[in-house]
């Protein structure tokens, strides 16, 4: 199936809940409401026509710091069909974005929602072990937001500045 | 009489351990020898990989992707090259295109190469790494006369190669195909036969079908699994589709679909048919084009976002690339095959010795640049 295939039939289970489809980029897309992720993602991964059973990559991301969204994508893979499908969702509360975790439908979400967590703040409800993982327990601040602030001292140890 | 302590004990392997093929801690909770709880600490070679990459122009990070899978350069550039010559919508003359194949093919079997030597090694056989040292040493030299470096070359750019190949090469590369038929049936001989070694290696460590999907485990580790799934079939990018290859997939010959044996095999046979794929490249290799013809004076992808995967030695490396239409990457991620391959040590590896975990841990093949980046 087509990404626009896979997109009619989201909308057509989903309604409004699916924002819009973004067939123009090289990798098509779409923005779904938070609230609504876990079940667009569980119907893509049980769909007798859909059978998702790959989660490819799981990114955070910013938009750009300020007013602007923090964001999780999902990169999906069906191996038994061989399609493909994207989804985003944008998650406006900076101080404290929330989205419900995928781990109980992909093992591998584990460590990428700990990435996502690790990098950019952002919670997974429902993780069972939800801590830092490529960088230290006690690590100030989420390095990957765009108006992250580099701090001058870690454990009394001075840290370089980027030029 | 005094009580025999029968509680369990944590064990920590590593950040430095001969066998961990990195800076890899794994916190091992174990009742006596056997482990029921494996938990891989990672991040202690973490460098920053994506935050550079937002700050550095997206021809810079080319290097940088050399750094993060170090035994396999040639296919992290490559990959980053072909997800910005995607979002930039860049055609690439014939050449490169082969030039690529034969570079990428050549480094797979070097890194599967480390892979098998070192598995070896864990498990206490010796020469066979050295052997395997000795056959990645000529593709090393190869890799020298094009690129003039030996481990990080910066040789593939986004639009092209960093300059053509020096008279001698092909003939070279032949000279060394035709040495390398041989050696597969040498590891054979004295590694893949070997009693003690399958002892060590068979049946240990099986990993399901199932299990390697859901965790994301790609690469000859899932193909040793039994699933037939390699990106050069599926999704076939480059010029991939040009060539006669097999993909090899686990058969349990020596016990279990799926357990170490299997993953080690999947390999030595997968470098048989790289040999395979970079003859055909050579023999089809246009002879003439100019290798920078098609890189860009400058790199300002239009706004937009891409995910480009392709088949690494260790599996799917995939890019995720997000631009904002100006020279400097809005957000690059890498998504690393040993990242998710590591991830299943736990449900894998539990309820097996210490020693056995080693030779698990040895037959995933992880490189810890790229699983801290």
């Amino acid at each position: 199936m087509t990404e626009a295939e896979i997109y009619d039939l989201l909308v057509e289970k989903f309604g409004d809940k699916m924002v819009e489809f973004l067939g123009e980029e090289k990798t098509p897309i779409a923005v779904v409401q938070p609230a609504a992720l876990h079940e667009v993602i569980t119907f893509l991964n049980t769909d007798e026509r859909l059978q998702f059973d790959s989660l490819m990559s799981l990114s955070g991301f910013d938009l750009g710091g300020g007013e602007q969204p923090l964001g999780v994508a999902y990169h999906l893979h069906s191996m038994s069909l061989n399609h493909y499908f994207a989804v985003k969702v944008l998650l406006e509360d900076r101080k404290n974005p929330k989205i419900k975790s995928v781990n109980d439908l992909f093992r591998t979400a584990d460590w990428h929602e700990r990435e996502a967590y690790d990098m950019y703040g952002i919670t997974f409800e429902g993780h069972p072990d939800l801590r830092r993982i490529l960088l230290e327990d006690d690590w100030e601040g989420y390095p990957l937001r765009k108006d992250y602030v580099q701090a001058e001292f870690y454990r009394g140890m001075k840290i370089a500045k980027e030029k | 009489m005094t009580r025999l302590n029968a509680e369990e004990m944590v064990l920590n392997m590593g950040p430095q351990h001969p066998s961990t093929h990195g800076v890899l801690r794994l916190k091992l909770k174990t009742d006596g020898e056997i482990v029921s709880h494996i938990e891989p600490v990672i991040g202690y070679l973490h460098r920053c990989f994506e935050k550079h990459g937002e700050n550095i122009e997206y021809q810079m990070v080319t290097p940088f992707t050399d750094r993060c899978d170090y035994l396999a350069s040639m296919n992290n550039a490559h990959a980053y090259a072909m997800a910005v010559e995607k979002l930039m919508g860049i055609e690439l003359p014939e050449r490169v295109e082969y030039l690529r194949i034969i570079f990428a093919e050549l480094q797979r079997i070097a890194s599967h190469l480390v892979a098998v030597g070192t598995f070896g090694l864990d498990v206490g056989a010796i020469t066979p790494f050295i052997y395997c040292f000795r056959e990645r040493e000529t593709i090393l030299d190869l890799f020298e006369m094009a690129s003039g470096a030996r481990l990080l070359y910066n040789y593939i750019w986004i639009g092209g190669l960093a300059h053509d190949i020096p008279p001698g090469f092909v003939e070279k590369a032949y000279e060394f195909l035709d040495y390398f038929d041989d050696r597969v049936r040498e590891y054979n001989r004295i590694l893949t036969g070997n009693k003690i070694f399958i002892e060590r290696a068979a049946d240990v460590g099986v990993m399901p079908p199932e299990v390697a999907i859901s965790y994301g485990v790609t690469g000859p580790n899932l193909r040793g699994s039994g699933v037939d799934h390699d990106l050069r079939r599926v999704q076939p990018y480059s010029i991939y589709d040009r060539f006669d290859f097999k993909t090899i997939v686990g058969q349990g010959e020596m016990g279990t679909v799926g357990d170490c044996w299997d993953r080690y095999y999947v390999r030595v046979l997968e470098m048989e048919e790289s040999a395979k794929i970079v003859r055909q490249a050579l023999d089809q290799l246009p002879a003439e084009g100019d290798v920078k013809a098609a890189v860009p004076k400058k790199i300002r992808p239009p706004k937009g976002e891409v995910y480009f995967r392709s088949e690494n030695p260790r599996g799917e490396l995939g890019y995720y690339i997000i631009s904002d239409g100006t020279n400097v990457p809005f957000r690059v991620k890498m998504r690393s095959p040993a990242f998710c391959n590591l991830s299943v040590i736990n449900e894998i590896g539990a309820g097996w010795m210490i020693s056995d975990v080693i030779a698990i841990l040895g037959s995933l093949d992880i490189v810890l640049g790229e699983i801290d980046r």
